[in-house]
């Protein structure tokens, strides 16, 4: 044997070099195995830092980053990280315990709040933007500038799909070429939003449009096909201003607004661009408000998120409705909102009834 | 035409076809690469590197997912290299030429195939929560581990069949035992292939993305990990996130996080070649 190995040493590997280096890759996976000791060890203790888990809605994740960013300034101890699970995902999360604060752009559901509840798990609803759904087509586009929900509604009810096809058969007066539509994937609380909104049931929509997970690729889409039409965040359209045309809702309702209001921070935020116009929530857990970095978080989130917001792209509450959600967030309120028929509401009514 | 005309021919066609397939390869990476560096280049500077994620695009950086991505692929190669190149030597050393190493063999293929979301799905059930690992580097290592594993199995096996016979049976005549005879001479022999294939498994797990976010990393982390118990994201996580945002500075931070994760690639398949050639000389 011995000899052999000799032989081998000008040609190959030699087994004390291989042993040496077999010896160094045990010690590294010792070393991993002890800090997995402490590690767990530590987790337990006292010693672990503060982390406020914040997970969820891919639209209020923008928000949350820019909340957590600022916040990590006043607060350098606290570490807030913010994870991207959707909307669903975050309150499968929440109710499961693994988070304290879930995002939501749209309002938890009757499943699971059951969920939540059958793991003795509550919550806060706190609105703390508004997020506006703009309706989009090609700069080169003339004969569209305003729209009714019932236009929309036609273009994009279920009972659309595959038979109405071009622009004239949702206004006579438009031209006769190929209406080509552009949307948000059927997972995502946009897709969720409008369809509650124009068709009357959520998730209610026709198939055949080009879907995408990706707000960036429905940009696209419409500002390179003149016959487009596409419905995505107001954010989207605020960064590629130069390559979309704006259309205006006319609701036919004098009470919020006459005539065919466009989204901007304005409209979106008094109520009158509707019924496109929607709050995104955060979701906190009671039990981990009582820890500081939490509190200290959320109240921030509420005192100095409406600005953060309007710089991501959202638009703040009114001063009056983050006061009522401060209060709701002082008392502790528990439960949701909504739930009965009042989706479409607007917050300060939710807010004020003292749900 | 001759025949042997013909035949010439044939010869320059395929040449000619063959020559056109790999260049089809190098310039599509070629625009890629142009791509990805027009966009991004003047964005990498020593403040993105440092920096952790921010709101504003310019003072973003890609700090604490580039130490993430490092710490998960150490711990993933720690995880798959030892099982990986284990099961290898069972199955081409000792497992037999049966019914049942061809079904572990076949399994193991297939595995190779399943899409790594899957093993997301899995990881979150059985790392996540099962074992209560959480969201942590660990988690996700040993989640990637399982998306690299059948591939360095495949690799290793392939590398220790490769091994002349007469090596084997020359150790076994000087009356070495099997053990000594896969310690001593297999192995040695077979270790530059072996890496070759880890190299490939550890260059597709690093730029995996599904099975990270199904199993639950984080997308804003606004610190390094500082243990395997510790939150993480990772560069394709962060890159993904850029890319989706509405203004368009961000995609020159995405571009630039994507330099960055090819320069690690590089920076470990370099290592690697240098670890192989050092053995081979």
């Amino acid at each position: 044997m011995v000899s052999m190995s000799k032989r081998n040493r000008q040609v190959l590997l030699t087994p004390t070099r291989l042993r040496r280096g077999l010896q160094c890759a045990t010690l590294v996976g010792s070393l991993v195995g002890l800090a997995a000791c402490g590690g767990g060890a530590e987790d337990g203790g006292t010693a672990a830092p503060a982390v406020v888990a914040v997970d969820g809605s891919s639209t209020v994740f923008p928000i949350a980053e820019a909340v957590a960013e600022e916040f990590q300034l006043i607060d350098p101890a606290a570490r807030v990280t913010v994870g991207v699970s959707g909307t669903g995902g975050g309150f499968k999360k929440f109710c499961a315990g693994e988070i304290d604060i879930s995002n939501g752009s749209r309002p938890i559901r009757a499943v699971e709040i059951e969920a939540c509840a059958a793991a003795g798990i509550e919550f806060i609803e706190l609105p703390v933007a508004y997020d506006g759904i703009a309706v989009v087509v090609h700069p080169d586009n003339e004969w569209a500038t305003t729209l009714t929900p019932e236009d929309l509604k036609m273009m994009w009810g279920p009972e659309a799909q595959g038979t109405v096809t071009s622009w004239n058969q949702v206004r006579p007066d438009w031209p006769d070429s190929e209406l080509h539509l552009f949307g948000p994937g059927v997972d995502s609380g946009t897709f969720d939003y409008f369809t509650q909104a124009i068709n009357g049931e959520e998730g209610a929509s026709r198939g055949d449009f080009t879907s995408s997970e990706d707000d960036n690729v429905l940009v696209q889409g419409v500002a390179t096909d003149p016959h487009g039409l596409g419905f995505f965040g107001y954010a989207y359209y605020e960064a590629n201003r130069d390559r979309l045309k704006l259309l205006a809702l006319d609701d036919g309702d004098e009470t919020n607004g006459a005539g065919a209001i466009a989204p901007s921070p304005e409209s979106v935020r008094d109520g009158t661009y509707q019924p496109l116009s929607r709050p995104v929530f955060i979701y906190v857990n009671p039990e981990a408000l009582a820890r500081p970095e939490v509190s200290g978080f959320v109240n921030f989130f509420i005192s100095d998120g409406g600005p953060l917001a309007r710089e991501v792209g959202y638009v703040p509450l009114s001063d009056a409705e983050y006061a009522l959600v401060q209060q709701r967030l002082d008392a502790r309120v528990t439960g949701t909102m909504y739930g009965h028929g009042n989706e479409m509401a607007s917050l300060t009514e939710l807010l004020g009834d003292g749900h | 035409m001759s025949r042997r005309q013909r035949n010439r021919l044939l010869d320059v066609a395929l040449h000619g076809a063959g020559l056109t397939a790999t260049l089809l390869g190098l310039v599509v990476l070629a625009v890629l690469l142009f791509d990805i560096f027009s966009d991004g280049f003047g964005r990498i500077s020593w403040d993105f590197l440092t920096s952790f994620p921010s709101r504003r695009a310019e003072n973003a950086g890609i700090y604490a997912a580039l130490l993430g991505t490092v710490w998960v692929i150490t711990l993933t190669a720690l995880l798959a290299v030892p099982i990986g190149v284990a099961a290898a030597i069972y199955l081409e050393e000792y497992g037999g030429r049966g019914r049942w190493s061809r079904v572990v063999e076949i399994n193991i293929t297939n595995l190779a195939g399943v899409p790594s979301v899957i093993y997301g799905l899995l990881g979150l059930g059985l790392f996540v929560r099962t074992l209560a690992l959480g969201r942590s580097v660990i988690a996700g290592a040993a989640t990637l581990a399982l998306v690299a594993l059948p591939v360095v199995i495949l690799s290793s096996r392939e590398a220790l069949r490769a091994v002349s016979p007469a090596l084997r049976e020359a150790s076994y005549a000087l009356g070495a035992t099997k053990w000594q005879t896969i310690w001593h001479q297999v192995l040695p022999v077979a270790f530059p292939g072996i890496l070759t294939g880890l190299i490939l498994a550890l260059s597709r797990t690093i730029g995996e993305t599904a099975p990270l976010i199904t199993m639950g990393a984080l997308t804003y982390v606004p610190f390094a990990p500082d243990g395997i118990w510790s939150a993480f994201t990772v560069v394709p996580i962060q890159v993904f996130n850029w890319v989706s945002r509405p203004q368009e500075a961000f995609l020159a931070n995405a571009a630039a996080g994507i330099i960055v994760l090819l320069a690690l690639l590089l920076v470990m398949n370099g290592f690697a070649a240098w670890l192989r050639d050092r053995y081979q000389q």
